[in-house]
C-alpha cells in the first residue's frame, strides 16, 4: 500500500475529511460563519471606525473563531446526535476521540481560513502592517483559542436537541460577542459592562490576539489561565453532556 | 455450527425505573438467522444495544464473539444497521462507505459492498438526495463492509414498500448464506418467518417463546379471518385453532394459528358463508389474543 492510500485508510484521516466535507458543503454553516465576521469587520474596522483597524481585526477575528467553533459544535453535534449518525459511530469500531477531534480540527480550519482572510481585508484595506512574526501568532493564537468555544458547543450540542440549538447558540453568540467587546472595543463601553467583560472567555481570547499583534500589550498569561479554566469548565460540561448522551 | 455467536446469561437491563430487559437468557447459534419479534416497546431495539456493546446490562453476563461487546476487537467484527433518520447528508454513498471502511482492518473494497447492497447507481449521490430506500441500502452497505461476522438489522425495512423490502430480504438471505450470523429485529411477522432461521419472540423485556418459524406458526395465531356467518360466539370458538373471536352482528373476525384447518371447519359448519377474506394478523393483534387468553383462563 502507497503512502497515500494508508493516509486515505486512516480513521482519523478519513474522519477529519468527512466532517470537513460536510461542514464546506453545508452553505448555511459556511457562509454565516465565514461571511458575517468578514462584514462586520469591513463595516466597523474599515469603514465605520477609522484608524483602528488592527484593534478591530483582533477582536473580529476573536468573534469570527467563536462563531466557526460554537456553530461546529453545537448545531452539528445535536444534529447528528438526533439523527442516530453518533450513535451509528459509537456502535462502530470508530476511534470516539478521533471523532469528535475531525470536528474539532474542522472547526480550526475554518477558523483559520476566516483569520486569513479577515488579515488580507485589514491588510489592503486598513493599512495594517505587523511583522510576520506577528501575523503567524495571530493566527495559532486565535486557532488554539477555539478549543474552548468548542468544548462550550459540544456541550450545548449534547444537551439540547437540534431546534433548540441553534437559538441557543445564536442568544450565547452574539450577546457574548457584544459583551466581550468584540464589536465595541472594551475601553469604549460603561463601567458596568467593562468589568462583566472581564469574566467572559472571548475577552481574554481578544486580549491575547491584542497581545501579540503589539496593539494593546497586556496580562498575557491572566488571559491565558482565564482560558484555560474556561477550557476545563466547558470541558467539564461536555463530559456530563457525554454520559448523559450514552447513559453510561 | 454449534458455537455460539451470542450469549445472553439472564442479562436485565432498566431505563431509570423502567424495566427494559429483564432476565433475558438467550443463545445466538453462529451461522444463523435470528429474528428478534414483537411489538414497538418490547425490549428488542434495548437488546440490540447490549449486543453492539452501546449499553452495559445491569445485571447478568453477555459475551458476544467470545468476548466483551464493548471492547474493540469484537466491535471489529460487527456490523450494525441502526433506525437512524440521517448522516452528515452532503456526503455521497462512496464517501460514507470509505469512511466506514477505515474503522475496520480487513474491509471489502467500497466499491465491492456498495454492490452488495445494490447501491451501485447510488455511488456518487449524496445521501441528503436518496430516498427511504435508497438511505436503507446505503446504510447496508456500512454495515457490511467492514467484512462483518455478525451482522445487526434493527428493523431494516421500516418504511420501504414492498418491492425494496423484498430486496433487502434477498440481500439479507445472500449475506446468510456467505456465513454471516445475523440478528434482525422486526415487528413483521412474514418477514421473520421469511427470513429467519430462528425467532425470538420478546415482550415487556421477557422472551415469551423461540423456535423455529414453523413452530411459530403453530404457537401464536398469524393469521386473520373475516367473513359474515349465521354461527354465534360460542360455535366460532368451538372450531379447531381458534385464538381469538370477535362477533359483531353477523360479521366475525377470527384469529387463527392453522388457516387451513380452521376454513374447511368454517365451511363445512356455516355452509351459508359470505364476504370471506384471509390476510396475515399483525403482531400488536396477536399478542393481544395471547394477553387476552391468558386473562379468560385466569377468569
Amino acid at each position: 500500500m502507497s503512502l497515500a492510500q494508508s493516509i486515505y485508510r486512516n480513521p482519523h484521516w478519513q474522519l477529519v475529511q468527512s466532517q470537513w466535507l460536510n461542514l464546506v458543503r453545508l452553505p448555511s454553516y459556511s457562509l454565516p460563519t465565514l461571511l458575517f465576521p468578514l462584514m462586520f469587520y469591513s463595516f466597523f474596522g474599515l469603514v465605520m471606525i477609522p484608524g483602528q483597524s488592527l484593534w478591530l481585526l483582533c477582536t473580529f477575528a476573536t468573534f469570527g473563531v467563536l462563531g466557526t467553533a460554537l456553530f461546529a459544535f453545537g448545531v452539528g453535534v445535536a444534529s447528528e446526535r438526533a439523527q442516530g449518525w453518533l450513535l451509528l459511530l459509537r456502535a462502530s469500531p470508530a476511534p470516539v476521540n478521533a471523532i469528535l477531534a475531525g470536528k474539532a480540527i474542522s472547526a480550526m480550519l475554518f477558523a483559520a481560513i476566516t483569520i486569513v482572510a479577515m488579515s488580507w481585508l485589514a491588510a489592503l484595506f486598513g493599512d495594517v502592517r505587523l511583522p510576520i512574526g506577528a501575523w503567524v501568532s495571530l493566527v495559532l493564537v486565535l486557532v488554539a483559542g477555539t478549543l474552548p468555544f468548542c468544548l462550550l458547543g459540544l456541550a450545548i450540542g449534547l444537551w439540547l436537541s437540534p431546534n433548540a440549538a441553534p437559538a441557543v447558540i445564536n442568544l450565547i453568540y452574539l450577546p457574548l460577542g457584544f459583551l466581550s467587546g468584540l464589536w465595541i472595543p472594551v475601553p469604549a463601553l460603561p463601567d458596568a459592562l467593562q468589568t462583566l467583560a472581564t469574566w467572559l472567555p472571548p475577552y481574554h481570547l481578544a486580549g491575547l490576539a491584542l497581545h501579540v499583534t503589539g496593539a494593546l500589550p497586556g496580562p498575557w498569561l491572566v488571559h491565558l489561565l482565564v482560558l484555560l479554566l474556561y477550557t476545563l469548565i466547558f470541558g467539564f460540561l461536555a463530559a456530563l453532556g457525554w454520559r448523559h448522551f450514552t447513559g453510561n | 455450527m454449534n458455537t455460539a455467536i451470542a450469549e445472553f446469561d439472564d442479562v436485565s437491563f432498566r431505563y431509570q425505573a423502567i424495566t427494559a430487559l429483564d432476565g433475558i437468557c438467550l443463545r445466538l447459534p453462529a451461522g444463523q438467522v435470528t429474528a428478534l419479534l414483537g411489538p414497538i416497546g418490547a425490549g428488542k431495539t434495548t437488546l440490540i444495544k447490549l449486543l453492539l456493546g452501546l449499553q452495559e446490562p445491569h445485571s447478568g453476563h453477555l459475551r458476544v464473539l467470545s468476548g466483551n461487546p464493548r471492547s474493540l476487537a469484537v466491535r471489529k467484527r460487527m456490523g450494525a444497521m441502526l433506525q437512524i433518520s440521517g448522516v452528515p447528508g452532503t456526503l455521497t454513498v462512496t464517501e460514507l462507505v470509505d469512511l466506514f471502511a477505515s474503522f475496520y482492518p480487513n474491509p471489502h473494497r467500497t466499491t465491492q459492498a456498495i454492490e452488495m447492497a445494490q447501491a451501485d447507481e447510488l455511488r456518487h449521490r449524496r445521501f441528503d438526495k436518496l430516498s427511504g430506500g435508497e438511505r436503507q441500502r446505503t446504510l447496508l452497505a456500512l454495515a457490511l463492509v467492514g467484512r462483518p461476522d455478525l451482522l445487526v438489522l434493527d428493523e431494516p425495512g421500516n418504511g420501504l414498500d414492498p418491492a425494496s423490502r423484498h430486496a433487502l430480504g434477498e440481500i439479507i438471505l445472500a449475506q446468510a448464506a456467505a456465513g454471516v450470523s445475523i440478528v434482525l429485529c422486526t415487528h413483521d411477522l412474514d418477514e421473520a418467518a421469511r427470513l429467519a432461521d430462528q425467532v425470538v419472540i420478546m415482550n415487556h423485556g421477557r422472551i415469551l417463546s423461540s423456535g423455529t418459524p414453523d413452530e411459530l406458526r403453530s404457537s401464536i395465531p398469524t393469521r386473520l379471518i373475516r367473513c359474515r356467518t349465521g354461527l354465534t360466539m360460542a360455535s366460532l370458538r368451538g372450531l379447531p385453532g381458534s385464538r381469538h373471536v370477535d362477533l359483531r352482528k353477523d360479521r366475525a373476525e377470527i384469529l387463527v394459528t392453522d388457516a387451513p384447518r380452521y376454513l374447511r371447519a368454517l365451511l363445512a359448519a356455516d355452509p351459508m358463508i359470505d364476504d370471506l377474506e384471509l390476510g396475515g394478523a399483525d403482531l400488536e393483534t396477536a399478542f393481544m389474543s395471547l394477553v387476552d387468553q391468558g386473562e379468560e383462563k385466569a377468569a
